[in-house]
């Protein structure tokens, strides 16, 4: 309904080469395409292919049924409909065309200089578009038209700038997200003036998704200007798809029939100019979410009999591949984590240490899957089960501490809202149970002021602490294993000493196993009893803390740990001079 | 939430103020010789001054304008340059109709977009494809086609609605309920494709995002990390339905026109053909603080739902 349906704008992406050559291997873009070429063909052609005048009028042809003389039968005043439709084709695609150069003409500059100046330029062009959105387009169509007289094609110049609004903000999001790279930097320190930068790169980024923003603007216009004319606002005389929706409209008694061709043309016109935006979009925007089947079976766990039951944590064989199973990021790795025991997984970023801990949760990443292996927690096997036995190990006897701390908590929630949930639903706990449990954890885990921050929003806290609370969060229902996924990464170096002296208490306070994932010897230096590194998804060595560090066996391991000497000649004396990974 | 609230009225206020006056200006500052074209050609000069001097356009334009906005504060839109009604009393009845079905359509299809769009974010597959689909036929099909193939076959052919005309509701409930189905319907096909679109790519954006797998990490059941991801992928959502309002204001225009509504879209539309300038400007007054309020519960909601906005 000539809604004004906003256009997901594609993130700023620089335009490829090779966006043609998707857009053609896309079937859907395919079609679309040919469609729309044939649509103008016929367009241009009507005067070859119209059987007759559009505007000549025969009383013999009032309300004509189909015939060979007229494949769409005649309209209320004798005219040959399949005439008009083509002829009509010629109003629409003008008048289309020329409210989106309006609208290319005005929003293109803006959101160039809005994007690449910012500043003040930028805040009162966006008020101004905000501005042109506040009414309806309709009523600015009908009101403008007292002023600026009859002609449709005014209106679509009007109609234009009512749309230049959204041109400016996707030029300006491109345009302001590209400015800050360093090929612009470069640019701009190797000399080259403004105008230049704008003309050679930033129109380069813009080019792909305005094309796509234009295509759907396109189908809009056509849209509401056979609705201006469908109201009785186009010129009479010329045939156009609105003005015969008018004439269907008025003799929806006689020949309800005549409301169809043109409608079909319009939607199936529309439909073919969404449907090339659409496949322009994913063509730019490579790693947007298509609509894929979640896999949700599992391989079926092999070899569970010969998990030990001894150890609090065993994984045997563990293999994890990505894209249905093609790509296998995790080549059968074992490990055991028995009870109260400090294991450190450690590797480089993409070592596939990650995806191992992330593999006992079951929460891999969209694509990712176990294709084999076992994993059983205390003997039992964890893999395959069902969701619901799997809610009662995570949270429960599993905790889980991410890396990022700022990120993992929900910013839309309370602190501690989203601690006392949790505690609510393992331990069926009252509100004001779960609330006073949450408030001692917090204490517990060094938060000076726990009401406080049991109150606060997560953006309310520094990292530091945001790290704590989800340490709280981790231990809340006094969990068997604690799976650590980099805890100390993202911190700062003073706040990293402080957590893992949290996590050595909390570990050794309640006899905790723990499954720590790092890259850092350091830390597992500080903090662990055994060490496994892996390297590209297999664990190439295994063995105690302090035996890993004196004699390590691995080229890989040396190479690690000669990275730390380089990085970290502190804390490796630390190292060397206990001799012991634990202080 | 104070300051949140304080800003986004003041954005609010500031539409209010411009876009009518602007308005005003475009349309009275042309309008010296309305009297001439509502009088005909045949007028006499002396008519022609004398209606001018009735209808007070030739006065200086400032003057009028001032005059206008000093009789908006006592509740007096003017009246209409045609059949001289007060126009305050002629849209109120008519905005109580547009109303009616553009929020109708409006809570139908946004309740319906975020079942759906949720749905297809969750399940992805088969529903996920159909909804892509939806999404661009809901774009490309022309509302006010949809509405007049919907009065030709299921009022006309079938009978199953009123073809035309508004019940009252305080008449007969259930004339008013089939007098608005049909123009909900045309109404929402566009809106619910728009906005389950965005509910899906926010749902799949937050599905995303560290927090939920965090959420998940620590055993919640599904419902409660839905209801999280929820309110975080809402606000995206609720911004276009504030602009699928908008949207669906025009649509109201053609609908009425279809259906035979007395509402301010077809009040528009005669006034419009009749160049009844004052009329017009009331419909842009009536729309513009409709949108305005509509935009402020929408960001109130959103401010609710989402601290950080609150503070920024």
């Amino acid at each position: 309904m000539s809604q004004l349906v906003p256009i997901p704008a594609p993130t700023a992406v620089p335009a490829r080469r090779g966006v043609i050559s998707k857009v053609v291997h896309d079937p859907l873009g395919v079609i679309s395409l040919v469609a729309l070429l044939l649509i103008v063909l016929a367009t241009v052609l009507a005067a070859v292919l119209a059987p007759q005048d559009p505007a000549r009028s025969s009383l013999d042809d009032i309300f004509a049924p189909i015939s060979a003389a007229h494949p769409l039968g005649g309209d209320s005043a004798g005219r040959d409909l399949l005439s008009r439709l083509l002829y009509g084709a010629q109003v629409s695609l003008l008048g289309a065309t020329i409210a989106l150069l309006a609208s290319l003409v005005i929003g293109l500059p803006a959101g160039l200089i809005a994007g690449y100046y910012g500043r003040t330029f930028d805040s009162v062009s966006s008020w101004a578009s905000n501005l042109l959105q506040a009414l309806p387009a309709i009523i600015v169509l009908l009101a403008l038209r007292t002023v600026f007289g009859p002609s449709i094609w005014t209106s679509m110049v009007i109609f234009g700038v009512i749309l230049a609004p959204g041109a400016y903000r996707l030029v300006r999001a491109t345009v302001s997200g590209v400015r800050n790279e360093l090929y612009i930097d470069a640019a701009l320190v190797s000399g080259l003036s403004d105008t230049r930068i704008i003309a050679r790169h930033m129109l380069r980024v813009v080019r792909g998704p305005l094309i796509m923003h234009s295509a759907m603007v396109l189908a809009i216009c056509i849209n509401i200007q056979a609705g201006l004319e469908f109201l009785g606002f186009g010129d009479p005389q010329t045939a156009s798809w609105g003005s015969m929706l008018n004439e269907g409209f008025l003799n929806i008694f006689q020949a309800p029939q005549m409301l169809f061709w043109p409608g079909l043309a319009l939607f199936l016109t529309s439909a073919a100019l969404a449907l090339v935006a659409s496949s322009l979009r994913d063509a730019l925007q490579a790693g947007a979410a298509k609509p894929v089947r979640r896999r949700s079976v599992k391989a079926p766990p092999a070899g569970n009999g010969a998990v030990p039951s001894d150890a609090l944590l065993s994984v045997r064989d563990l293999r994890v591949a990505y894209s249905g199973g093609s790509v296998e990021v995790v080549h059968g790795v074992s490990l055991d984590v028995a009870h109260g025991e400090v294991v450190g997984l450690v590797g480089e970023s993409g070592s596939g240490k990650t995806q191992v801990a992330l593999s006992v949760l079951d929460l891999l990443p969209t694509g990712g899957q176990v294709t084999s292996g076992a994993i059983a927690l205390a003997g039992e096997p964890l893999l395959g089960r069902s969701a619901s036995f799997l809610r009662t190990v995570r949270g429960h006897r599993i905790g889980y501490i991410p890396q990022e701390p700022l990120s993992n908590l929900d910013p839309s929630f309370r602190i501690g809202n989203q601690l006392s949930e949790v505690v609510r639903v393992h331990l069926g706990l009252s509100r004001a149970a779960a609330r006073d449990r949450v408030l001692d954890l917090l204490a517990r885990v060094g938060i000076p002021d726990p009401a406080r921050t049991y109150r606060a929003f997560p953006h309310e806290i520094s990292g530091g602490m945001a790290q704590r609370v989800l340490i709280a969060g981790a231990v809340s229902c006094d969990p068997e294993l604690l799976i650590a996924d980099e805890p100390t990464t993202a911190l700062d170096v003073t706040v990293q000493a402080d957590i893992l002296d949290l996590l050595r208490d909390l570990q050794q306070e309640k006899g905790l196993g723990v499954l720590f994932v790092t890259h850092d010897f350091g830390v597992v230096a500080d903090i662990c009893d055994r060490v496994l590194v892996m390297r590209q998804g297999e664990i190439v060595e295994d063995g105690p803390a302090e035996a890993i560090f004196d004699t390590p066996q691995h080229d890989y391991t040396r190479s690690l740990l000669g990275s730390m000497l380089d990085g970290r000649p502190a804390r490796l004396a630390r190292v060397k001079a206990t001799g012991d990974g634990r202080a | 939430m104070l300051a949140f609230l304080t800003k986004r009225i003041g954005a609010g206020l500031s539409v209010l103020l411009v876009v009518p006056s602007l308005t005003f200006l475009l349309m009275f500052g042309n309008a010296a010789n309305a009297a001439r074209q509502i009088l005909g050609e045949s007028a006499t000069p002396e008519q022609v001054a004398a209606k001018s001097a009735e209808l007070g356009v030739n006065r200086p334009l400032y003057v009028q304008f001032v005059d206008y906005v000093g009789q908006l504060f006592v509740g007096d839109l003017g009246r209409s340059w045609f059949t001289a009604e007060p126009i305050g009393s002629l849209l109120a009845s008519r905005a109580t109709v547009t109303l009616t079905v553009v929020i109708g359509s409006i809570l139908v299809s946004t309740l319906l977009a975020f079942a759906l769009g949720i749905a297809a974010a969750l399940r992805r597959g088969a529903l996920d494809i159909a909804l892509q689909v939806l999404a661009i036929v809901g774009f490309a099909v022309p509302g006010f086609w949809l509405a007049l193939l919907l009065v030709s076959n299921l009022a006309l052919q079938l009978r199953l609605f009123p073809a035309t005309g508004f019940v009252a509701f305080t008449a007969s409930p259930g004339q008013w309920l089939a007098s608005i189905t049909l123009p909900i319907v045309a109404l929402m096909v566009g809106a619910v494709a728009g906005v389950a679109q965005q509910v899906r790519g926010s749902v799949i954006d937050v599905l995303e995002q560290d927090y939920v797998r965090t959420l998940r990490a620590r055993g919640l059941p599904s419902w409660r990390v839905v209801a999280h991801v929820l309110r975080n992928a809402s606000a995206p959502a609720l911004t276009v339905v504030a602009l699928t309002f908008i949207g669906t204001l025009s649509g109201a225009v053609f609908v009425e026109r279809i259906f035979a509504l007395p509402g301010l879209g077809l009040a528009a539309t005669n006034a419009a053909v009749n160049g009844d300038v004052p009329v017009i400007m009331g419909v842009v007054l009536v729309m513009t603080t409709i949108v305005v309020l509509v935009n402020l519960v929408v960001d109130l909601a959103i401010g609710l739902l989402n601290p950080k906005v609150r503070l920024s």
